[in-house]
């Protein structure tokens, strides 16, 4: 079980303060951070700009909660794959108890002073998604179902709507539509990466869709929610969101998104076995090299998305509404 | 330097860390919550009748 396992973990070496912020997956913190930020800026309306900070602070401090707890309940399937067993539970860093107590702490602390300076439904909303990620996803979905990815990746779509609802107090439409994007986005994203690392995740024991369904199934569904992915990217040209710029950006992304799923629905990726020795997620062996362009290009995708609604709204571009 | 425990220097050094990351985020908290205040309650704080 996993908080036996975690709790039981040796230290082997003294816990630093950067181990700690390491359990808050700084990366994941960027990648929110900046979606956040973008809902907040697209927001009709206006904030005073130290509230806005806090409530971006706010968001990104929930979001290293909820990597704190996942970490913590995680420590036994990470030490199984090459890509996280360097992390500080299981590599014996940090003991799994205090990571637990980072996890809650920090919850409670960024709900709180979320709800202070901004409003309880950007609250409610923050305490929502750390309570989806840590307990719906992490100690349920994860283990149990091959959706483990598409149902969870509502935690991570949820930030732009927080951003959004610190602003205005509301979550309307144009807001869920941000929501959308991502989690949309999610499962091509990650069964993309799951197709060159399934065998990580069957030692783990993780029902990572190439592990219960096998490759072709998983090739077919990401071109499946690609195609559903790219309309929902283009529409915020339509309702009143997205200008000229992120029309062009959103489409010919989309064109190039679709080819590459495209490409990788024909390959054979994820069918034959890795013989990776290295820990990289962009070096790999000539088969899979179509899972890696997705996985690649999803993230810059999803990035040139959000950086051209900001740099929109920053700008004063009036947006298109052309419904 | 004493070292009363036994843990050894990598272990007073990381904890000398530790200790002061969450000294800064404790001042930072306290500012943060200072600032939300003063900002939220805006002008009314002047506008007291007592």
């Amino acid at each position: 079980m996993a908080m036996a396992t975690a709790h039981d973990t040796p230290r082997t070496t003294p816990a630093r303060w950067q181990d700690f912020l390491q359990l808050m997956k700084p990366r994941v913190m960027s990648l929110v951070v900046f979606t956040a930020l973008t809902g907040l800026v697209c927001a009709p309306g206006t904030i005073n700009p130290i509230l806005g900070a806090v409530a971006v602070l706010c968001i990104a401090v929930g979001a290293g909660a909820s990597g704190a707890l996942n970490m913590w309940y995680d420590a036994d399937i990470d030490a199984k794959m090459r890509r996280t067993r360097g992390r500080p539970v299981p590599a014996g860093k940090v003991q799994g108890a205090d990571a637990l107590g980072l996890g809650v702490v920090l919850s409670l602390f960024s709900v709180m002073l979320m709800g202070v300076a901004t409003n309880w439904l950007a609250a409610g909303l923050l305490a929502f998604t750390i309570v989806f990620y840590a307990v719906v996803y992490t100690m349920w979905l994860k283990r149990w179902t091959a959706q483990n990815i598409v149902i969870g990746g509502l935690a991570g779509a949820l930030p732009p709507v927080i951003g959004w609802a610190a602003v205005t107090g509301t979550a309307p439409a144009n807001a869920w539509l941000l929501c959308a994007i991502i989690f949309m986005w999610t499962p091509p994203h990650f069964w993309a990466l799951s197709l060159y690392t399934s065998e990580d995740y069957a030692k783990a024991g993780v029902p990572m869709m190439p592990v219960v369904k096998g490759a072709t199934s998983t090739r077919l569904q990401i071109l499946v929610y690609s195609l559903l992915l790219i309309p929902i990217c283009i529409a915020p040209a339509f309702t009143g969101l997205g200008g000229p710029v992120y029309l062009g950006v959103s489409a010919l992304g989309g064109l190039v998104f679709l080819l590459l799923a495209w490409r990788l629905y024909r390959s054979h990726a994820g069918e034959a076995a890795d013989p990776r020795n290295d820990d990289g997620l962009y070096d790999v062996r000539a088969g899979a090299r179509d899972a890696r362009n997705l996985f690649a290009f999803s993230i810059l995708y999803l990035t040139l998305l959000f950086a051209t609604l900001l740099g929109e709204h920053l700008a004063g571009v009036a947006p298109l509404e052309l419904l | 330097m004493s070292d009363p425990n036994g843990e050894g220097d990598d272990f007073a050094k990381a904890r000398r860390g530790r200790n002061l990351a969450i000294a800064l985020g404790l001042v930072a908290f306290v500012i943060i919550v200072y600032a939300v205040s003063i900002i939220r309650m805006g002008g009314s704080v002047l506008e007291r009748t007592f």
